[in-house]
């Protein structure tokens, strides 16, 4: 049955400072993001209600779009006529510190991943993963829980028919704990069993009077399958039922919504992980906030998603200081700094969090801690994002030589087509030229790998439209969503090209050639350690890559690649640093190619600081 | 009039102080409306349940899960002293039997005949909420605690660590630009709360810390310092569980920053006077600041409290403070607040206020801004 066609649609995200709303109008062109505005949240004290931010950033929408949305305290849907109302209103939620859940299974390499993974592609931070074999003594794990107060607890363990005991242990643990929730201290700590199926009843009698207790199908029915749909399906419930409804001002706003309230970084992984399926590619996105850190993938069709809950650029930002190691930050600062004062001023940084980097010299700090903090989030999530542990395959022959086996990461850099940042210190980065070092130089893609930044962030209502359900409604939605992220959301940065391999120093490792519009064939010769920057639209361009005998763009050492690329605001770059890349150690020689590849990139103002004019 | 919201922290010479001292778990109340508390009286008690501990009888004894109840000496809910036998087989004829011994004074909470597990539980521990400052009960919440409200002086800090503290306020630097050094801190020194200018060397907060100093409040210490307080690396800032004899609050940021004027005035003012102090700081969504409370005797009062008007923003001829480099710490008055967007050297793209700074006007972001609250 064709749907209702959705000619305009008002979308909001209510994160834990502000409130982003967004409307999105079906023009000539299609589905085209009309107008925004925002509001701070006011889930906090002295307001206590989130419709309140809810409604000033509408306010705001409606001013800018001339369109009449709300009738008091009410926002008009179904449309009433062309200037009045809009057809569908939906939101997501990470106010209130988001969804915040422990997960428990047996094995804590096998049942334990399993249900992180569930937890994490919901949208919740996993506070912790209790196993059986995690080390930890029973009170020990009592202990924790009971300190933690999660919102919500997965609890997995044994594959379908398997032994009992292991999780029903587990069981009795949370058991003893009793666990009282965050919010609201008049309702039951909801508990989802996704486990043994052979267990419901024992796990029921542990667990049903003291809980609120859904048992759900066996998130690892069998050691080769992982069933992650029911589980986070039911995480969602869950989340609105129990979480938000505690949450002030959630009630209202969960009658005012035409599909159930997402939590902000699941919505975002819904509509990464739908992107790449319908375009049948591999991608990472990445949000980097003032706390933590998300990244999503799919490669091979596989989604992942993590949370560095303490890798962020202002309320965290110590901690990335203390994970990376101001060694690893100054070795991206071309100038000289008091270690003393820069220390003090990054903790400054982090007691007052809202503040902007006036000088060029703070800016340059700035996106150098990104580049830490984007780099030990993406190593996390590469130990994160794997295949599945415990499961035996049949080798053949040739495969006694490959060392791969289960466990591996399926995070693929030359395979990656698309890597998408959103996050303060990459989308509203004074140059554009800025946001794509950062993103090159922390996740250091190989071979040809399209870049670009969410303008706005974007990204959670567009998640959120895409998985409405209703009938009449589902197609054009996900139409719109998928129209918008396309032309309005992403600003295409440009592809990087970087042929993997360790080059030779001052050897050509490259020759490319392209077919640029309006300008015909050029060819480029890219030698070791060099950046170029080629200007070039988003348009395919037609591309052959002939890399050095000892280099490989994917095809093979010394393989030539022919191809399509596609240029954006900056352009093509190509990346002759090689891979693995690596900084020199030596001092001068570091700052003096950190200054080569800024000037070639035009990544900064030409200024004295930086031994320019 | 053009006017921004900006984030400041409250600096007030008299105001209606109130202080939520609830319990963790619902107690019992053993004060009234309306007592007259001083910091150290106990306003509410409770007894958390007591940790547990899990023995897996079943493994113990050799057994089978769904006998481990069978050979229970006592039934569920009983007590058991430390040492006392829980469980005993039967053995043969009488002979080899084998046992299970409780290893702490608890309750058997439960027996699991799927996995054999005995739950027992450890006393319950008291918990015991004291009233933190001087004032008068305002409001009681039956079970669960108390408002204690008083008239006071109320500062807020931008950064702290351990708890709550308490002591007569003793202001050692002569200005607001002095450090205060190492031997400064005498033994008289002993559960006083010190005030400092400009900055706390690691040494002097040790010295504070052997002289067993209730707390300091000072303008800077050094962010890299902090590591071998705590023993561990600030990555967030969120504080106030450290188990510290001396409370510190900074009221300006890391580094050496001269006190605010306002701030260090207001403490010399009181000097002498009886304090509680909150160093547990909290940056995140609900942001908790670190605190300082003195208050007032009757005859203090001048009777001119204000409420605080928050949010009102900042407008031309606000006083505010600059709160990130280059201009870091100096404190001025707003000129205008121009509408249009200005670059900065950064090129970044920014709402900006001119500011007076000792007769220059600079450019300075919105955001770079914090309002001195004052009243």
């Amino acid at each position: 049955m064709a749907g209702k066609e959705l000619k305009t649609i008002l979308a909001t995200d209510c994160g834990s400072t502000t409130t982003k709303a967004i409307l999105i109008e079906l023009t000539d062109q299609g589905y085209r993001l009309k107008t925004r505005g925002e509001a701070p949240t006011t889930v906090e004290a002295p307001f206590e209600d989130v419709t309140k931010g809810v409604l000033n950033a509408i306010m705001e929408v409606e001013e800018l779009s001339g369109l009449t949305i709300l009738d008091g305290d009410q926002i008009i849907h179904p449309m009433r006529d062309e200037k009045t109302g809009v057809d569908v209103y939906v939101s997501t939620s990470s106010a209130g510190g988001g969804l915040q859940m422990m997960v428990a299974g047996v094995v804590k390499a096998m049942t334990g991943e399993s249900a992180e993974r569930a937890a994490l592609g919901a949208g919740s931070i996993v506070m912790d993963v209790l196993a059986s074999n995690d080390g930890r003594l029973p009170h020990q794990k009592i202990e924790r829980i009971r300190q933690l107060r999660p919102d919500m607890i997965l609890l997995s363990g044994g594959i379908d028919g398997g032994t009992v005991s292991h999780v029903v242990e587990l069981a009795e643990v949370l058991a003893a704990a009793n666990p009282k929730p965050r919010l609201g201290q008049n309702y039951k700590l909801p508990v989802i069993y996704a486990g043994n199926t052979k267990a419901q009843k024992n796990i029921k009698e542990t667990l049903g009077e003291i809980t609120d207790l859904d048992l759900i199908e066996n998130i690892r029915p069998v050691l080769e399958v992982e069933n992650l749909g029911p589980a986070r399906d039911k995480i969602h419930d869950l989340f609105m039922e129990h979480v938000m409804a505690q949450a002030p001002g959630y009630k209202k706003l969960m009658s005012w919504t035409d599909a159930p309230i997402m939590p902000t970084p699941g919505a975002v992984g819904s509509l990464i992980e739908m992107v790449a399926k319908q375009e049948n590619i591999s991608v990472v996105g990445v949000d980097i906030g003032g706390a933590t850190t998300d990244i999503f993938s799919v490669f091979q069709g596989h989604f992942n998603r993590t949370v560095s809950a303490n890798l962020g650029m202002s309320y965290s930002v110590c901690n990335v200081l203390a994970e990376a190691t101001l060694e690893n930050v100054l070795r991206w600062v071309p100038i000289d700094i008091d270690e003393g004062e820069l220390t003090n001023r990054i903790g400054n940084k982090m007691i007052r969090p809202t503040t902007v980097p006036q000088s060029l010299e703070e800016l340059i700090i700035e996106q150098a801690i990104a580049r830490e903090a984007l780099r030990l989030s993406f190593i996390q999530h590469k130990s994160f994002a794997v295949s599945l542990k415990g499961v035996q395959s049949q080798r053949t022959i040739s495969d006694a030589f490959d060392q791969s086996g289960s466990g591996e990461t399926l995070v693929d850099m030359m395979e990656l087509d698309l890597l998408v940042g959103s996050g303060g210190v990459l989308s509203h980065a004074p140059r554009r030229e800025q946001a794509m070092r950062m993103l090159i130089d922390a996740f250091v893609p190989e071979g040809i790998t399209q870049l670009a930044v969410d303008s706005i962030f974007m990204m959670p209502q567009l998640g959120v439209m895409a998985n409405i359900e209703h009938d009449d409604m589902a197609e054009s939605a996900r139409k719109a969503a998928v129209e918008v992220f396309e032309k309005d959301c992403l600003i295409r940065l440009g592809t990087c090209i970087a042929p993997a391999g360790k080059p030779k120093p001052g050897a050509v490792m490259l020759t490319a050639e392209f077919d640029l519009p309006g300008e015909g064939k050029k060819t480029f010769e890219l030698k070791t350690g060099e950046i170029i920057v080629i200007p070039a639209p988003y348009e395919p361009i037609k591309a052959v890559l002939t890399p050095a005998k000892n280099m490989t763009m994917g095809k093979g050492r010394g393989e030539a690649l022919v191809t399509e690329v596609y240029g954006g605001t900056v352009g093509l770059i190509l990346d002759g640093r090689g891979r693995p890349f690596e900084l020199s150690t030596e001092r001068a020689q570091r700052i003096q190619n950190l200054n080569k590849w800024s000037k070639a990139t035009n990544e900064y103002p030409d200024s004295e600081l930086l031994g320019g004019a | 009039m053009a006017h921004s919201y900006t984030p400041g922290l409250k600096v007030l010479h008299e105001t209606k102080v109130k202080k939520d001292r609830i319990l963790p778990l619902k107690g019992e109340v053993v004060v009234k409306l309306n007592d007259q508390v001083t910091p150290d009286d106990i306003v509410a008690r409770t007894h958390l349940p007591g940790n547990v501990q899990m023995m897996n009888v079943g493994n113990l004894l050799n057994i089978d899960p769904t006998d481990v109840e069978a050979v229970m000496l006592k039934p569920i809910g009983s007590k058991y002293a430390k040492g006392e036998i829980i469980a005993e087989t039967k053995g043969f004829f009488g002979l080899f039997k084998s046992n299970v011994v409780a290893p702490i004074d608890c309750t058997c909470e439960s027996v699991s005949a799927i996995t054999g597990q005995v739950v027992l539980r450890d006393a319950p521990i008291p918990v015991e909420v004291d009233a933190y400052m001087r004032g008068t009960v305002a409001e009681v919440v039956p079970e669960e605690g108390v408002v204690i409200e008083a008239d006071a002086v109320f500062i807020q800090g931008i950064f702290g660590i351990g708890g709550e503290s308490r002591g007569e306020l003793v202001v050692l630097a002569e200005s607001r630009e002095d450090e205060l050094t190492a031997d400064m801190i005498k033994p008289e020194h002993a559960g006083k709360v010190l005030v400092g200018g400009s900055f706390l060397s690691l040494n002097a907060y040790k010295k504070a810390l052997e002289m067993k100093v209730a707390g300091i409040v000072v303008g800077g210490f050094n962010y890299y310092d902090l590591e071998e307080i705590l023993g561990y690396t600030l990555g967030v800032a969120i504080t106030g569980s450290e188990d510290l004899v001396t409370s510190l609050i900074l009221t300006e940021g890391y580094g050496e920053i001269r006190m605010g004027s306002r701030t260090f005035d207001l403490l010399k003012l009181h000097h002498g006077k009886f304090t509680s102090i909150n160093g547990a700081t909290q940056i995140r969504a609900g942001v908790i600041r670190p605190e300082i409370v003195i208050p007032l005797n009757k005859e203090d009062l001048k009777g001119d409290a204000q409420a605080v008007k928050i949010n009102e923003g900042i407008q031309a001829g606000s006083l505010v403070r600059v709160i990130r480099a280059p201009y870091f710490g100096r404190i001025g008055t707003v000129v205008s607040l121009p509408s249009a967007l200005h670059k900065m050297e950064s090129e970044t793209m920014v709402r900006v206020a001119e500011i007076k700074i000792d007769d220059e006007v600079m450019t300075i972001p919105r955001a770079n801004l914090e309002m001195v609250e004052i009243d």
